[in-house]
């Protein structure tokens, strides 16, 4: 299990003195899901920093955290996709060796097929979650990626971090 | 910082009208973050579906944290008991 207890000295440290309160989600949106599942759009949005075979890593020189986000094409071979998180604070010889573990586009593709899911979108998103200062991320691109999923009439999101 | 930026990315998502539910490896942080739905996974950070190459459990993880979807008491985080 993942604590703040089992992290190096620097990390730990970090995480007790980050003002995480400072970012509570309020006023807390609410949108309920208006049709089962099984006819839902599903679209995949990851914080492991993943990208694809061509465009440009995530910057990991900026010090506040890359807001940027990448997209992600539904038909991708999803082992075919690059790992480039900056973070030392996890492991990443499990994404590396399957990266189902994180963005797990071949298991939704199995519950499509299986009519569990309606579809998955032609796209899904990634960002590389070691971002301290999130303000442009809340300003900015999460709003813009966001706006995104709705033009493409998403009716499901599902969110992994690492 | 990761399960941070998930749920706030989330609540961004959920604005535009959209249901989201996501996984969550550190309680600590989500606790105090509030996403609308998540699911808190006693795994080590990196391994957020549970084990790679590992296709039954993490479809299993997936559809236990897409149960969540029908709860709009909100915000909510459940346990993945394995």
């Amino acid at each position: 299990m993942a604590t703040f207890d089992e992290m190096i000295l620097t990390h730990r440290l970090f995480m007790r003195g980050y003002p995480f309160s400072h970012y509570k989600i309020d006023p807390m949106p609410c949108s309920p899901l208006t049709k089962p599942l099984s006819q839902a759009k599903v679209a995949l949005i990851t914080t492991a920093g993943l990208y694809q075979e061509g465009q440009n890593k995530f910057d990991s020189s900026i010090k506040l955290g890359d807001s940027s986000f990448r997209e992600i094409s539904g038909d991708i071979d999803t082992q075919s996709l690059k790992e480039g998180h900056r973070s030392s604070a996890f492991d990443h010889r499990g994404v590396r060796d399957d990266k189902n573990l994180v963005l797990p586009l071949d298991r939704f593709r199995e519950m499509v097929a299986d009519k569990e899911i309606g579809s998955l979108n032609h796209r899904h998103f990634s960002f590389m979650g070691a971002i301290i200062g999130p303000g442009d991320l809340i300003n900015k691109t999460a709003p813009e990626m966001a706006n995104l999923l709705k033009a493409d009439k998403v009716d499901v999101a599902f969110l992994t971090p690492v | 910082m990761c399960n941070q930026i998930v749920g706030l990315i989330q609540a961004a998502i959920e604005r535009v009208g959209i249901t989201t539910v996501s996984i969550t490896l550190l309680k600590e942080v989500t606790e105090k973050i509030q996403p609308p739905r998540a699911m808190f996974v006693s795994y080590h950070l990196g391994y957020p579906l549970g084990e790679p190459n590992n296709p039954e459990l993490q479809k299993r993880v997936i559809k236990t944290a897409l149960s969540l979807l029908s709860r709009n008491d909100l915000p909510i985080m459940t346990e993945f008991e394995g």
